[in-house]
């Protein structure tokens, strides 16, 4: 059963979230919206498609300590961070970022599993919400996800004046148990008017074959990625703005009584990514380059029975400094030769 | 027109290669791109080619002959790389293109205007088709940041220009600096709290930057005792910024890059700008890139000199 | 500005070897009172001065941060503190414009003979520093336990 909240009563439902959770929400904060914290005097942008930064952060922050070491004479303790052990809610998110915490589980779930991303995933409610008005750069429907039809715990669709859950799972039946049961066929017609849209988009129908991974190491050798990496900079913008971009750094802080280990995202742009003793196995940007599209198109589905690791939210698309993003590789490399 | 003269140029050498942007996926996709004989048609010059060709110079061969296409205040970072020794300018025949302003993509979706299709120009107003209807906006409201300030509608350097150039430059362009001056310190800092905590540490600002071409920076040098991957405290965040503008001090031709690739919208020019600014009021009028073998002031001295101690409001007189 | 009663400044002094650190050798030997916050570190010239150093020096604790060089036209390399003169008032502006109190910077030209001035100059600015209290701007949290 569906279930509705007037829209003008949107602050009170979240304002009574807060009170016991803490709630994650698309906020402006310094004329950008990202993730953050919600309060009462957050600026709430429901209307803004794309956040700068996607929703993984929620789950796999930026930077996060892993342990302690602290000197005390000669003597050294050892003090592991702790796991999350308090639920919060993440309102707000939209199909493509939803579908990408599902890859991202492929990777930090299976054994061995990572304790920090499984103690957030564990407490944290995702509550999706459809896409109204989708972009031009949006490529999701590449990728089998329906803006429309979010998943997450808890599913919402937003009309002029009203808001309708469904809810997917206890943990999201939980926080709107308290809201009035409506007819599942309310949001029918925001759901057509969405895959309307949807079917529209410039960019919903792009080629993949080619990528699949008997295709490896032709794509591989592939002539073009030297001409296409050459007007790439070098810098981690894709890869920090993206929701499915999963590499991290284990870096060491001396501190000066003693060392903190944390972990930090990294991006296979860098040139000092997965630096050895020997020096770097991706001397150029070429290499670099290659690696981003080749995991995310050609790597991640041989391993994860053919899905790709892209969500086709766009937001490398917008952010791009040269405009040289993941459709350009699609498009270039995506068609067979021989076909 | 350019691609008209470019074939000319081919016939005198048909070695030659082109430097200039290539269309794209989206309306404001304009990668930089480098040209044969053969896929010269691809190349593209239009209100949408913001980014600056001189620092992508750097990362091209050099066994040909280059042609690169070069907006007004793009010629300022190419004189400088020039003076600093990165580029060689007689491997390069500079085509000063025509600019009268770029157009900020992003100014134009934060508008309001979604689902852009395409952006047509007629005049000073762009027509605007989207998957929600068609619109309009004038020209000037969505220019990029930089193009508001302007430095002239001369190219410093070109063996040729093709096109006309307009000034785009509106009101001072130290008016906001100014106005952090004349706040006080703990306003300032936390004026700048707000904006650096935005960064993500992508490093665009950086690798965009014309002046910031070391061939390793000291931030992914695991010997320089500072590299980091992302700033795990507040002072990681300012150490990156202030560092990095100090270091292109003098050298900094204000070509905006930064502001314009920074993802989370970080004014960082204006760090920049307040040290142009510093610069011109202590050692005189400096334009970092006004010429080929200018000696910057970082790198010069006089016995005259003002005192670092000297009192300055905010930094400023 | 109210503060700690036991808190006392962290102050770092980068002193040249040719004038400035043997300014301060005199100040000892000379048995003239400086206050023993004062961290000298010596480097080669004051125009080895690094813009780095001054924000490890503050990242680690830092209250104030001081250089101190032979006098405009004594440099030892004869023209290396000029270059430093313009490089930290340049800084020091940038800083400033940051938010970070113009006191916590300074540059001081001390010669070899000055014994007297050394002194005097770290007394005025751990003076100075004191009054502005702890920098928590510049600082790195996870060096504060």
């Amino acid at each position: 059963m569906m279930k509705k909240l007037p829209l003008e009563q949107l602050p009170a439902f979240l304002k009574g979230i807060s009170e016991t959770k803490t709630l994650v929400a698309p906020v402006e904060k310094g004329g950008q919206v990202n993730f953050d914290l919600w309060t009462e005097d957050s600026t709430l942008r429901l209307d803004v498609l794309k956040t700068v930064k996607s929703a993984k952060g929620a789950f796999f922050p930026q930077v996060e300590d892993i342990v302690h070491f602290q000197m005390q004479g000669k003597n050294i303790d050892i003090h592991p961070a702790e796991v999350l052990t308090e639920d919060f809610v993440l309102f707000g998110v939209r199909a493509c970022d939803a579908r990408s915490f599902e890859l991202l589980d492929r990777v930090f779930l299976s054994d061995p599993t990572d304790p920090f991303y499984a103690a957030r995933r564990a407490h944290g409610t995702v509550v999706t919400l459809a896409c109204n008005r989708p972009e031009e750069t949006c490529f999701c429907t590449n990728f089998g996800i329906d803006g429309a039809d979010p998943a997450g715990d808890l599913s919402a669709w937003m009309t002029e004046d009203t808001l309708y859950f469904q809810a997917n799972t206890e943990k999201g039946a939980a926080l709107v148990a308290g809201l009035a049961d409506c007819d599942d066929g309310e949001i029918t017609e925001t759901q057509n008017s969405i895959r309307e849209i949807l079917n529209k988009l410039p960019l919903s129908n792009l080629n993949l074959t080619g990528f699949e991974g008997d295709h490896l190491k032709e794509r591989f050798d592939d002539p073009r990625w030297e001409e296409l990496s050459r007007g790439c900079l070098g810098c981690g913008t894709c890869t920090f703005v993206c929701p499915t971009c999963q590499c991290y750094d284990v870096k060491d802080f001396d501190s000066g009584n003693g060392i903190r280990r944390f972990r930090c995202w990294d991006s296979c742009m860098f040139s000092d990514f997965t630096l050895m003793a020997h020096g770097t196995n991706r001397p150029t940007q070429k290499e670099r380059f290659r690696q981003r599209f080749m995991h995310k198109l050609v790597y991640f589905p041989s391993n994860n029975d053919g899905i790709y690791s892209c969500v086709g939210c766009g937001r490398c698309l917008e952010k791009c400094p040269q405009s040289n993003h993941i459709v350009n590789v699609i498009k270039t490399l995506g068609v067979k030769e021989d076909a | 027109m350019i691609v008209n003269r470019l074939q000319e140029l081919l016939q005198d050498d048909e070695n030659l290669q082109f430097v200039g942007w290539e269309k794209g996926e989206t309306p404001f996709d304009r990668t930089p791109k480098t040209f044969t004989a053969e896929t010269l048609g691809n190349l593209c010059y239009d209100s949408f080619c913001g980014s600056n060709l001189s620092k992508y110079l750097l990362s091209q061969k050099t066994d040909k002959k280059t042609v690169v296409l070069l907006k007004p205040c793009d010629s300022y970072s190419f004189n400088q790389l020039c003076t600093e020794r990165r580029l060689n300018r007689d491997a390069y025949h500079v085509i000063g293109v025509g600019c009268k302003g770029k157009i900020d993509g992003e100014k134009i979706r934060k508008t309001g205007i979604k689902g852009i299709l395409s952006v047509r120009e007629e005049g000073e107003t762009l027509k605007i088709e989207t998957l929600y209807g068609t619109t309009e906006i004038p020209r000037k409201d969505v220019l990029l940041d930089k193009c508001l300030a302007c430095k002239g509608k001369e190219h410093k350097c070109a063996d040729e220009v093709l096109g006309e150039s307009e000034d785009t430059c509106v009101g001072d362009k130290y008016e906001t600096v100014a106005k952090l001056e004349a706040m006080t310190p703990d306003e300032r800092f936390a004026f700048w709290r707000e904006e650096l905590s935005k960064c993500i540490r992508c490093n665009a600002c950086r690798n965009a930057c014309p002046a910031c071409s070391c061939i390793k920076c000291v931030f992914d040098n695991p010997n320089s005792g500072v590299q980091n991957k992302a700033a795990a405290d507040d002072f990681e965040e300012n150490l990156f910024h202030i560092i990095r503008a100090y270091h292109v001090a003098g050298r900094c031709t204000d070509c905006g890059e930064c502001s314009r690739v920074c993802p989370q919208g970080i004014p960082l020019h204006l760090l920049n700008r307040k040290i142009i600014r510093d610069v011109n009021e202590f050692y005189g009028d400096y334009q970092a890139g006004d010429a080929i073998g200018q000696r910057h002031p970082l790198t010069d001295f006089t016995f005259e000199d003002s005192e670092p101690n000297a009192e300055r409001k905010g930094g400023g007189k | 500005m109210s503060m700690n009663r036991e808190w006392t400044p962290n102050i770092v002094a980068f002193c040249c070897n040719w004038c400035s650190y043997a300014g301060a050798d005199l100040a000892g030997s000379g048995r003239m009172n400086y206050p023993a916050n004062v961290k000298i570190i010596r480097i080669p010239c004051s125009c080895r001065l690094n813009p780095m150093f001054i924000l490890r020096a503050f990242q680690r604790g830092a209250d104030g941060v001081i250089l101190c060089g032979c006098h405009p036209g004594d440099c030892h390399y004869s023209t290396g503190n000029y270059y430093a003169r313009r490089r930290m008032t340049v800084l020091f502006s940038l800083l400033d414009y940051m938010g970070i109190e113009r006191g916590r910077t300074r540059v001081e030209w001390v010669s070899a003979a000055e014994g007297a001035k050394f002194a005097a100059t770290m007394n005025d600015f751990v003076k100075t520093v004191t009054e502005l209290g702890e920098n928590k701007k510049l600082g790195d949290l996870r060096c504060k336990k």
